[in-house]
């Protein structure tokens, strides 16, 4: 209002703390969209602690199924993680291209981040399909309940990503370096690195503990 | 083709919900047909439906809550007249559908009434308090709003297609399992509340970020306005809550559809987990309901006692203190269940701690009060009831929060009795005080005073005709949703919380009286300063209503009370100030997005309850593609020329210059 204008600072320090940190007005929009986008992806680590949690609880109830040595196969999980982690590095790689306004190394990192998603996600379906074919379905017991939940809760994070890295393409494609694509790109590469850090999670709590004999 | 959805889903056998869906028919296509009728219908969908604005969205969700209002209460007259006659006898209505009468209640209170409201409120007016132009994402907000009404809709047509839950409000499992629930009920429950929530969930990043990043210039976290700072809170707790409400849901509802066995009594699963999720979340939102109210308490009663806030900063303290506690002490909500005294003494006495920094903020509002020169009006009135009221029922919280009490009173009438007190003298009375107090602010004239405090005293000693019978037949033993009873000593307890519920009533009426009587006469009642109450905070800075953009300028901060002290200094200074250079604002536009989203929500929604699979996937690639269509858009914001804005904020200037004069002159 400019009806303050000729007031001094009289009041910039009302309670003699001595120091004054004047807050300089509302941040620009990409800190404010990378900020609100860091808050959501912390409230979907909730939601999946959720599942951690109930994993947790559940993983003895085996119901005389299974129990989660039987059934992990360690040499699976592990091509699974070195997808994801690689397809971290290249979507880091892609970030960096769109920073500097570089379409064939924006395209070449998100197709490679697209390709690892989809193998892992493949790696992911077969080892549930082969499950499923076993009659160890998430319905056998509790523990398979909780395990084909937080698992495949992750995989429909990936699958979601990679919807949204298409669409990134097209957008990129359709409208170039855009301030708002820009933004999004942003967004995208942030929810791709947390589903990395997520999958860490899983890995170490349902195939590593669970996993030894 | 149509799932599980054929002509059984109608009861035509039960005349009570038949006829009170037909009368709601009747009425949204009379609105409907008026509307069209009189060519509002390009209005509505420009001004309204498709807009991002988040003074229109904030009376929108308070809309959407009033109505609710009106169904969940005549849910509660429905159950008080049934316990009132119920005596020995069926009462009027069968019990599976006063069974599904409480389920009701309960949901459409605390989602579709308490959170728009609270929510309604705070998009309303904190982004005028920070001096900000709107919320850190507009669009998004719209669609937050719009899924909420697709969780009220639905809600609502289980009213008339099939049924609602029979589980209560928190869908205990294993009643709640396909086992014992076979029906849709609890599919509407949970697929009206998975929607909504995530609507509340984008509210709350929204807010937080808008609180966090989007303050005007010199507006330090310790000069933002009280209400600022429990929104924040509220928000954070959202953020943290909802997703497990949503987790929770999630796995009920993968059990019901899949066979899972997240929380059956076979293979495994485990009931207490649920209990321990839905409570981890469901104690927080209590605190997200009310930390709300206590800002406009606040706000109000610093107001109209024409003093500073006292004990600002122990408020703060407070208000962060209630917001991590709040997290800590879920496991009061089933001491019976068989947790171990350990366990239940620790979460108790966490319990009871959260009292002291609600007593602190009750102190401060006392010493706020005292000294001031009080105006009681109406706002006021709503705050002092509350201030009484909310003694009450958190002396009584403490009492529940001890394991041994509660021993006795759990699942008691008694406990029904705690809850409504906090939640009505809490959150209800401070919703009520902020649409009282800010609704000059929305719409540029006053709401009528005499029938504002007949609304109030009606609604207060309701208040307590109706809940205070309660706390007695609690200890005479009377548990929660009887359908009847044979105990001779509960009944005239029983007819006198009926008659206080006829009290509660009027006090409704009075409301709807209010709200009439003061449109006919705004030109009146019409604020013209701006300024109606001598308030404090920015919002009062700006016209009523204000502009699409709120403030012509950031307005610069330099202290606690900006705009108080920007008025003393302006008496002080005869209103001096430069002739101030207006530039060009780029607001967003408007957008369907929130409206379309919802519309596809709503046949998903539909289409999971009855298992229509094909309309499901329809449903779901319609929200996608409404999406990436926003996505692709171009121009997403549009400018308004700096002439424009010089001519609106001249009017304002010149009608502040006279308020301040004339204030000058007393
Ligand atoms: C306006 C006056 C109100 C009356 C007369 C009323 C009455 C009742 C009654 C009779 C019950 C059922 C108790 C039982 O089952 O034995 C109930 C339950 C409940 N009410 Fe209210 N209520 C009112 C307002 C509210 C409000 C404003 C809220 C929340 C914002 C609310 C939230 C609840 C909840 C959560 C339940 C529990 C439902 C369940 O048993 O699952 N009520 N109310
Ligand atoms: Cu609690």
């Amino acid at each position: 209002m400019a009806m303050t204008a000729t007031v001094g600072h009289a009041h910039a320090d009302p309670h003699h703390i001595g120091v004054v940190i004047e807050h300089p007005g509302p941040a620009p929009k990409r800190i404010v969209t990378a900020y609100g986008f860091w808050v959501f992806l912390l409230s979907d680590i909730v939601m999946f602690s959720c599942f951690f949690a109930a994993y947790a609880v559940l993983s003895g109830q085996t119901a005389g199924g299974p129990k989660g040595a039987e059934i992990f196969e360690q040499r699976n999980v592990a091509i699974e993680t070195v997808c994801l982690l690689l397809s971290s590095f290249t979507c880091g790689m892609a970030s960096i291209a769109a920073d500097v306004r570089n379409r064939f190394w924006f395209y070449l990192g998100m197709s490679v981040t697209c390709v690892l998603g989809l193998i892992f996600l493949v790696i992911e379906f077969r080892e549930f399909a082969d499950l499923v074919g076993r009659g160890y379905g998430p319905s056998r017991s509790a523990f398979l309940t909780a395990f084909f939940s937080l698992v495949g809760c992750h995989g429909l994070h990936v699958s979601a990503g990679v919807l949204w890295l298409l669409t990134m393409m097209a957008q990129v494609f359709a409208k170039g370096f855009r301030a708002d694509v820009l933004r999004r790109m942003m967004c995208f590469a942030l929810f791709w690195h947390a589903l990395d850090i997520i999958w860490v999670g899983v890995f170490s709590v349902v195939y590593l503990l669970g996993g030894a004999p | 083709m149509l799932g599980k959805l054929d002509w059984s889903a109608i009861p035509f056998d039960q005349p009570i919900p038949l006829v009170a869906g037909a009368v709601v028919l009747v009425a949204i296509f009379g609105v409907l047909a008026w509307v069209a009728v009189k060519g509002h219908l390009p209005y509505l969908w420009h001004e309204w439906i498709t807009s991002v604005d988040h003074k229109r969205i904030g009376v929108m969700y308070i809309l959407l809550a009033s109505v609710m209002l009106l169904r969940g209460g005549s849910d509660a007259i429905m159950m008080r007249i049934q316990q009132a006659v119920a005596y020995q006898s069926q009462g009027y209505l069968p019990p599976e559908h006063y069974n599904q009468i409480f389920s009701a209640h309960g949901t459409i209170m605390i989602f579709f009434v308490a959170m728009p409201f609270v929510i309604g409120l705070m998009n309303l007016v904190v982004p005028l308090q920070l001096g900000v132009r709107d919320v850190a994402f507009p669009t998004l907000n719209s669609v937050g709003f719009w899924l909420t009404a697709t969780g009220a809709l639905l809600v609502n047509i289980s009213l008339v297609v099939g049924e609602f839950a029979r589980t209560g409000w928190l869908a205990f499992p294993p009643l709640s399992e396909l086992s014992y629930s076979p029906g849709v009920g609890v599919d509407y429950y949970a697929w009206s509340l998975q929607i909504s929530g995530v609507g509340t969930l984008v509210a709350g990043i929204n807010l937080v970020t808008t609180v966090l990043k989007l303050r005007t210039r010199g507006m330090n976290y310790l000069r933002m306005p009280m209400f600022c700072w429990t929104t924040l809170a509220s928000n954070l707790l959202i953020v943290a809550a909802f997703p497990i409400l949503t987790a929770t849901l999630a796995m009920l509802l993968l059990d019901r559809y899949l066979g899972f066995h997240f929380f059956t009594n076979e293979a495994g699963g485990n009931v207490m987990m649920f209990m321990n999720l839905i409570w981890a979340w469901g104690h927080p939102e209590v605190y997200i309901l009310v930390l709300p109210a206590f800002g406009i308490f606040s706000e109000v009663v610093s107001t109209f006692s024409g003093k500073a806030l006292f004990g600002y900063r122990s408020m703060v303290l407070a208000t962060m203190a209630i917001c991590v506690i709040s997290f800590m002490v879920w496991l009061h909500h089933f001491f019976t269940m068989g947790a171990g005294p350990n366990v239940n003494a620790i979460f108790g006495i966490a319990s009871m701690i959260i009292a002291v920094p609600t007593g602190v903020k009750i102190y401060n509002w006392l010493f706020t009060m005292y000294g001031g020169r009080i105006r009681f009006a109406t706002p006021m009135l709503w705050s002092v009831g509350f201030m009484v009221t909310f003694i009450i029922g958190g002396l009584t919280g403490v009492l529940v929060a001890v394991p041994p009490a509660d021993f006795m009173l759990h699942n008691s009438m008694f406990l029904v009795a705690h809850f409504h007190n906090v939640i009505i003298g809490g959150v209800l009375f401070g919703a009520f005080a902020g649409f009282e107090y800010w609704f000059p602010k929305a719409f540029g004239f006053r709401l009528d005073e005499r029938w504002g405090k007949a609304a109030f005293w009606f609604t207060f000693t309701g208040f307590y005709v109706t809940f205070m019978p309660l706390y007695i037949v609690g200890m005479l033993g009377m548990t929660r949703r009887m359908q009847h009873y044979d105990v001779a000593a509960w009944r005239p307890w029983m007819i006198i919380a009926a008659l206080g519920m006829a009290v509660l009533t009027m006090g409704v009426i009075c409301q709807i009286v209010q709200l009439v009587v003061s449109i006919r006469n705004r030109e009146a009642l019409r604020d013209r300063t701006g300024d109606p109450w001598d308030g404090r905070s920015l919002e009062w800075a700006t016209s009523s209503p204000p502009p699409v953009f709120n403030f012509a300028f950031h307005p610069d901060v330099r202290g606690e009370d900006a705009y108080w002290d920007m008025k003393v200094h302006a008496r002080q200074q005869s209103f001096e100030h430069d002739v101030p250079e207006y530039q060009d604002i780029e607001m967003p536009r408007n957008s369907p997005t929130g409206f379309v989203c919802a519309f596809f929500a709503t046949i998903m929604g539909f289409a999971l309850i009855w298992h229509i699979w094909w309309m499901v996937i329809l449903g779901g690639i319609g929200a996608f593609a409404t999406f990436v269509v926003f996505a692709w858009r171009d121009h997403d914001e549009y400018v308004i020329p700096a002439a424009e804005v010089a001519a609106i904020d001249r009017v304002n200037i010149e009608e502040r210059r006279s308020l301040v004069s004339m204030a000058g002159a007393v």
